[in-house]
């Protein structure tokens, strides 16, 4: 059967069809929808883990016991996950384990564009890469031979145009491969470093040769000889995009087992053609490679390693076609940035924050509430990773005091972000005696991602009940005082309002959960259905504070301030920062 | 012969929904598809774009300058930000609906004026709508995104397949009925 998947949905089928067992993940675009797909296979156990270490770690545990894990993430959480990774790749594995990593060149959705490729050679383990959503289902299956085979973890690269491309798949059966024999060994699965030592030379004489030798006789490496003029080295969907250019004009060497490279298959191919170029995203990973190999090519002295490569860059970069659009408008667009939503619960306190910006200092971090650093309300100083929003806060805020500055740090964290690595900090943070106050912003979702359960939403990834970690008993557990704990509803301004000034005032570490879901839940919609504000147009005086919060919905056209209904959730933020009462709310109350 | 076509619209509108009914259709059709959506942060209100294309055999899912056989835009600032990867003699369908961004609501940046004569003036082939307007007859305002398939189907002439059957499978059963009745409305414009 034939059917049209993105590349994250062929992945999941792809591991359902190994015969997987085990899958975990943390969300992070373009990797989100592999582990939802997944889950819905009731064959394979799946988890929304606390973060991509802890996910790596369970996956490799299964592995270990005998059972086919995948685990998935972004690039960025390959950096969460290192640790494991380096030291399971001298481990290797029992059942199959296969390392999806995400990346995203040209940032659509995240903080850097890492390549991720080069942690293959970093920990050595083999890599494997798809180009298409045929090729994410047939290379899990591979992956996972190739890991039982080489006793290795298999790191499975893809892209967000990989992932988030939908392509014809020929669907497959499933494989029941089961739980092999669990046999204990410690000189294998315990790292101290009598074991790692001789692991750490048996995979440098014995894995990584033979691994090199499979990737010169692997199905994933192949030639396509076509004219011999041009000859092109490419890997992922760079491969599809120098295809769309060149059709069957030039030879390939498609590159789809990336680590270790295929010395013998790459001469070859370099022998055989007159011009050689290497086409690849971001770092010059192959490049590189061929270069040492003492082989000449063209790479990076054309192609950028910033941003997505594309068929018309390829166009420009080899054939020198420069191309222009035929349209030219003498109008000047407007730029489309995202923004909080009309009713986003993280609205009120970023507001009521925002009317000390000149006292304070805001550590943010990864999740919608990113978004409060925009303009408007522009309540953001820094933003570097999962976490950092309490941590960076608390260097800050050393340092605020020892120049004297006398602004107060207000760290920002979510719900999900508070679990994946927000506890370390704030444990940090008490244990040494930091001065800043932690937001965590309760939205009940990992709602950036597009809404996934959390440890603190009471359910798991198929929907059934699970315990419900509670945050607050998290934070008086790990010593912040109860009179230094304010948990508020972030659409009762006032109550956001008293919070801050007593966190401006406060001399120990401060917190604020702020509690209310994400307005985009469908439950959540349903319920406040048929809520919403207006303008008042009699009472209006054109002082344009509403328009400070920044709600989308919100606008003031032709000198008159509206507010689309269709949009207003009945949040009533805006009606409680109007100084004319010239904003009412229908609808009714909600409970 | 492939053909490449570009929607462009604002998080929240339904462009990737369409996208998924147009693929589906053109699938089962006997087209290779290869369909790229860019989504993530986009989605909280920002510019959402995706990209069909289809033919014989497909290799790159992307669209490039000047590459769109049919550009459609749900919002008519999108047709404007995205004209240029529209092919010279292409086809530009617009829903002329006005959503402004955050930075004009908060008086950062302004709405341009003008831009359907604009784009009438320096584009040949221009289809213009307000889906919002039908949809909102039909007591659905979300309707619109499937207003605006009906009219591209009717622009590609892709009539023969079966749609009705697509919008039932993507959507849920209480709005099938005024789904489909956009979606007439939409091939009858």
């Amino acid at each position: 059967m034939k059917k049209l998947l993105t590349g994250n949905e062929a992945i999941a089928r792809g591991a359902y069809e190994a015969g997987c067992l085990v899958a975990a993940a943390y969300p992070g675009t373009p990797s989100t929808e592999i582990l939802e797909n997944i889950s819905q296979y009731e064959e394979i156990y799946s988890e929304w883990s606390t973060n991509e270490k802890v996910a790596l770690e369970v996956a490799a545990g299964a592995s270990i016991a005998g059972a086919r894990a995948l685990v998935s993430m972004k690039h960025v959480g390959l950096n969460v996950a290192a640790d494991p990774l380096f030291t399971i790749a001298y481990e290797g594995v029992n059942g199959g384990l296969v390392i999806v990593t995400a990346d995203e060149p040209g940032m659509h959705s995240s903080q850097n564009e890492q390549d991720n490729r080069l942690f293959a050679p970093h920990a050595k383990v083999a890599m494997v890469e798809p180009s298409d959503s045929q090729e994410c289902k047939d290379f899990i299956k591979h992956a996972f031979e190739i890991s039982e085979t080489y006793d290795t973890p298999v790191l499975f690269k893809v892209t967000t145009r990989v992932c988030h491309s939908k392509g014809v798949v020929e669907l497959g059966e499933r494989e029941e491969v089961g739980v092999k024999e669990y046999v204990k060994d410690p000189k294998k699965y315990i790292m101290v470093p009598a074991n790692s030592k001789v692991k750490h030379v048996e995979m440098e004489t014995e894995r990584i040769p033979r691994l090199r030798e499979y990737s010169n006789n692997s199905p994933l490496n192949r030639i396509e000889w076509n004219d011999r003029k041009i000859g092109i080295i490419t890997s992922g969907a760079s491969y599809l995009h120098a295809k769309e250019v060149f059709g069957d004009t030039v030879s390939y060497l498609k590159i789809g087992f990336s680590w270790p490279l295929p010395d013998k298959l790459i001469r070859e191919f370099a022998q055989g053609v007159d011009k050689l170029y290497v086409i690849e995203e971001n770092e010059p990973y192959m490049e590189q490679f061929i270069k040492a190999m003492g082989i000449e090519c063209i790479g990076k002295e054309i192609f950028s390693v910033c941003g997505e490569i594309n068929p018309q860059i390829i166009r420009e970069k080899i054939l020198g076609e420069k191309i222009e659009s035929p349209y030219k408008l003498d109008i000047q667009t407007a730029s489309r940035p995202p923004a909080l939503c009309a009713g986003c619960p993280h609205r009120g306190i970023f507001y009521a924050l925002s009317r000390y910006k000149n006292k304070v200092v805001v550590t943010s971090d990864i999740g919608c509430y990113t978004l409060g650093a925009m303009p408007p309300l522009g309540m953001g100083d820094t933003v570097i990773c999962m976490g950092a929003g309490i941590t960076a806060g608390i260097g800050f805020d050393k340092v605020n005091k020892m120049a004297d500055r006398n602004k107060k740090v207000f760290g920002f964290v979510g719900d999900s972000t508070f679990f994946h690595s927000g506890m370390t900090g704030l444990v940090n943070a008490v244990y040494n005696q930091s001065n800043m106050v932690i937001v965590i912003l309760d939205n009940r979702i990992t709602a950036m991602t597009g809404h996934q359960e959390n440890p603190g939403t009471g359910k798991s990834i198929k929907g059934m009940e699970a315990p419900e970690i509670d945050i607050e008993a998290i934070v008086k557990a790990v010593g912040v005082k109860e009179e230094n704990i304010r948990v508020i509803d972030p659409y009762i301004m006032e109550e956001n309002t008293k919070a801050v000034k007593d966190a401006l005032e406060a001399t120990e570490p401060f917190v604020i959960i702020t509690k209310q879901p994400c307005a985009l839940i469908k439950e959540v919609q349903r319920r406040r259905e048929g809520l919403y504000c207006q303008v008042n147009q009699d009472k209006c005086k054109k002082c344009k504070i509403c328009l400070r919060i920044g709600c989308p919905a919100i606008s003031m056209k032709d000198n008159v301030v509206s507010i689309d209904t269709s949009q207003c959730n009945g949040c009533t933020v805006c009606l409680q920062v109007c100084p004319f009462d010239a904003i009412e709310s229908f609808g009714g109350e909600v409970m | 012969m492939v053909k490449s076509l570009l929607l462009v619209g604002v998080g929240g509108q339904g462009t990737i929904l369409v996208s998924k009914i147009l693929s589906e259709g053109l699938l089962e059709e006997g087209y290779d598809v290869k369909m790229s959506e860019i989504h993530g942060m986009a989605q909280r209100g920002g510019s959402v774009t995706t990209q069909i294309r289809f033919g014989h055999k497909v290799y790159s899912p992307t669209i490039n300058t000047g590459d769109a056989d049919v550009l459609v835009a749900f919002e008519k600032l999108e047709a404007a930000r995205y004209i240029s990867q529209l092919k010279k003699d292409g086809t530009l369908i617009v829903n002329e609906e006005e959503i402004w961004p955050l930075p004009v609501l908060t008086g950062l940046e302004k709405y341009p004026e003008g831009i359907m004569e604009e784009l009438k003036t320096k584009v040949d082939k221009v289809i213009s709508i307000n889906a919002r307007t039908i949809a909102e007859e039909l007591g659905e305002p979300r309707s619109q995104n499937i207003v605006m398939l009906g009219l591209i189907v009717k622009a590609l002439g892709l009539e023969n397949i079966d749609w009705v059957s697509k919008i039932k499978k993507f959507l849920p059963e209480r709005v099938h009925e005024v789904n489909i009745k956009a979606f007439e409305r939409g091939l009858k414009s």
